[in-house]
């Protein structure tokens, strides 16, 4: 029975996901050359994408792990760099010619995943000494590992402080190769959408599976569940890693989406979107413990900085308000303080949204409604 | 030989100064078990304060160092501050993990909010002269006096607040606290108010900490705290958190290895090596070079 509700359940999503993905296809086709969706919408569904799917993966730790990881951007810098790289050196060695090579779909995807198999790696590496320490010590551990990486990267001879190319500032070398323009943005947004699509799929898959139910055994009780025969270091160790993985995949998708890259979009904190301390604000805001809420929390935090960046309304609000707004983290620190202390558990807190099971829960939502206003009445007459 | 020497007393001023801030992280750590990743920030609330208040100070005819009694004032007001608003609320309710998460967005609200202040702004200042110019020579080293104060005042500073937490009534009242809070409270002691008083020690000592750091870095801007502070807290875990020796050991082998990498490695990965460092201590000995480890109890 509970196996037929679990299928139900795939075959549903399934279902949905491949009917938004065909049209959106169709809706490409349809509006791909006009200039507000080749200059605005697309470029902004990219970052999405890859808002997504690291706020997803810096969940699988924090949220059902429950080890705080402040170096998520390092992994992504890794996936990134090597993507680039990747797609750099087949580039020159004319793999490909240009954009219209069927070689190049293939080279697009071998470099997204070689980018998630080394971050993985290193992540491997990285969790296996970092792992063996809790809470706090793992947060300043992962922080310096952030920094270290970043402090490699502009070190390395290939890759460099200005960008990919030694000594020349910001030269979108490999432009011919990911770093697409914003007409490649549009041809090949499908690649986005269809890597978020699968990255999701499989950490839902992994959050659901026999290892998914042992490590949050490890962030209820690490001592109990070590007891109950969980070998709480080899769970630890490998979530780390998956979570990298897709941490890196994030990273190609964003060399993809911009032709420069620079190590100081990695760092730990800056003026802009990207850093981990941003993907720590998502996930938080999301409800550590529920991949949907990242998902939602990602797009919704997007819109806030695009809003707060190029709104048009925000040139109605009086001064003083204008001047906060140019410094987004200011917004994000205040936003995060009032979420911990008003609603520590984020806007989701450990909730799912599920299709299938959605009439049930509106249905048990006002339930619950309609029985706390039966006893709040009750309540008054008894006054 | 000359340059081994120049190094290592750069490598000592820069680990007291390390020192100075790991202590605040250390006593705030002991006693609520929470890295205060805003005490960096507090260094920059110092700085501030006292590019601000030196004009002042020298009109008055004080020398210009006279102008860190305002920074300590001001940074003990923040770190009060910030204990009252921020982390007590959520120590009642959250867990340890929302607590640190906060930890992280104060010190990106007073970074952030120093920028937003028009006073203040984005771009570099620059402060003027603290101590006086020049140096000792001898046998081919030159010590300026700023190394040597910086280093002869932390010594003092670290002596008298080890003093004070082992003799004074509030000091042993944060040792209590910060070994048994129950049974502290028990005993009598009014453990908010403790925490609140080492959150005010901890601040100060931050600001005597930006005042050394302006002495040779005459540079201020809004994001100085946060490498700073993140070395310091690797000093005070390399020490062993949240013991006060620990922490004055840590900052002085974390600054002699920075300014050892730097003079004879490379500057660049002056960085990565103090990281690397940590990290190897921390899978060694996970309690830091002076801690005990302590079986978990069940």
């Amino acid at each position: 029975m509970k196996q037929n509700k679990t299928m139900q359940g795939y075959l549903l999503n399934t279902v949905v996901i491949v009917v938004l993905f065909a049209a959106f296809q169709m809706l490409t086709a349809a509006y791909g050359g006009s200039g507000s969706f080749k200059l605005v919408i697309a470029p902004c569904l990219w970052q999405c994408c890859y808002l997504i799917i690291l706020a997803a993966s810096l969940n699988l730790v924090l949220g059902f792990l429950g080890q705080l990881s402040l170096g998520h951007c390092g992994f992504m810098a890794i996936g990134a760099y090597t993507a680039a790289l990747l797609s750099l050196a087949c580039e020159r060695s004319e793999v490909f010619k240009n954009a219209n090579d069927p070689v190049y779909l293939v080279i697009i995807f071998a470099c997204i995943l070689a980018a998630g198999v080394l971050s993985a790696l290193v992540g491997l590496l990285v969790g296996i000494p970092a792992l063996r320490l809790k809470g706090d010590y793992l947060a300043i551990i992962t922080l310096g590992f952030g920094m270290i990486i970043v402090n490699i990267i502009n070190n390395l001879p290939f890759c460099g402080q200005d960008g990919l190319a030694l000594g020349s500032a910001s030269a979108s070398l490999y432009k011919n190769g990911l770093g697409f323009g914003s007409k490649s943005k549009v041809t090949f947004l499908w690649v986005a959408l269809l890597t978020t699509i699968v990255c999701m799929t499989m950490m839902f898959m992994f959050i659901r599976s026999k290892y998914g139910r042992c490590i949050r055994a490890i962030r209820d009780d690490e001592i109990a569940a070590s007891a109950s025969g969980i070998n709480t270091s080899f769970y630890k160790v490998m979530t780390f890693a998956y979570s990298a993985f897709f941490a890196g995949v994030a990273g190609a998708l964003y060399a993809c989406a911009n032709a420069t890259l620079s190590t100081s979009s990695f760092a730990f904190t800056n003026g802009g979107i990207l850093n981990s301390t941003f993907i720590v604000v998502m996930v938080v805001l999301g409800g550590m413990g529920s991949l949907t809420g990242s998902v939602v929390a990602a797009v919704v935090m997007f819109l806030v900085n695009y809003q707060i960046k190029n709104g048009a309304w925000v040139a109605l609000l009086p001064a003083s308000v204008q001047g906060v707004f140019q410094y987004p983290m200011l917004v994000y620190a205040i936003l995060l303080i009032i979420i911990i202390v008003f609603r520590p558990k984020g806007i989701f807190g450990a909730y799912e949204f599920s299709l299938r099971n959605l009439p049930a829960d509106l249905k048990a939502s006002r339930a619950r409604k309609a029985a706390e206003k039966a006893e709040r009445k009750e309540a008054g007459a008894h006054v | 030989m000359s340059t081994f020497i120049q190094t290592l007393f750069v490598g000592l001023r820069l680990g007291s100064i390390y020192a100075l801030v790991a202590l605040g992280y250390t006593m705030v750590y002991g006693i609520i078990r929470l890295i205060n990743f805003a005490h960096g920030d507090f260094i920059m609330v110092g700085g501030y304060t006292m590019i601000f208040t030196v004009p002042a100070v020298l009109a008055l005819g004080l020398p210009a160092w006279a102008a860190v009694i305002a920074a300590i004032a001001v940074c003990a007001l923040v770190g009060m501050g910030t204990e009252l608003i921020a982390y007590r609320p959520v120590r009642k309710k959250g867990t340890k993990m929302t607590a640190l998460i906060t930890a992280i967005a104060m010190s990106l609200l007073l970074e952030n909010l120093a920028q937003a202040i028009p006073a203040i702004g984005p771009n570099p200042k620059v402060a003027s002269q603290i101590f006086t110019a020049g140096g000792i020579s001898f046998a081919g080293v030159t010590l300026e006096y700023t190394t040597l104060l910086t280093i002869v005042i932390s010594a003092i500073v670290m002596v008298v607040l080890f003093q004070f937490t082992q003799r004074t009534k509030l000091g042993r009242a944060m040792r209590c606290v910060s070994e048994d809070k129950e049974a502290a409270t028990l005993m009598g002691i009014n453990v908010n108010h403790t925490i609140l008083a080492t959150f005010a020690i901890g601040s100060g000592l931050a600001a005597v900490a930006a005042l050394m750091y302006m002495a040779q870095y005459p540079k201020i801007y809004t994001t100085m705290g946060s490498l700073l502070g993140l070395k310091a807290f690797v000093s005070a875990v390399l020490g062993g958190i949240g013991i006060i020796p620990g922490a004055v050991l840590g900052g002085i082998v974390i600054g002699l290895v920075e300014s050892f990498t730097t003079s004879y490695v490379s500057s660049s990965m002056a960085d990565a090596f103090v990281f690397l460092i940590l990290i190897v201590v921390l899978v060694l000995k996970p309690a830091g070079i002076l801690g005990k480890n302590v079986g978990e109890k069940v």
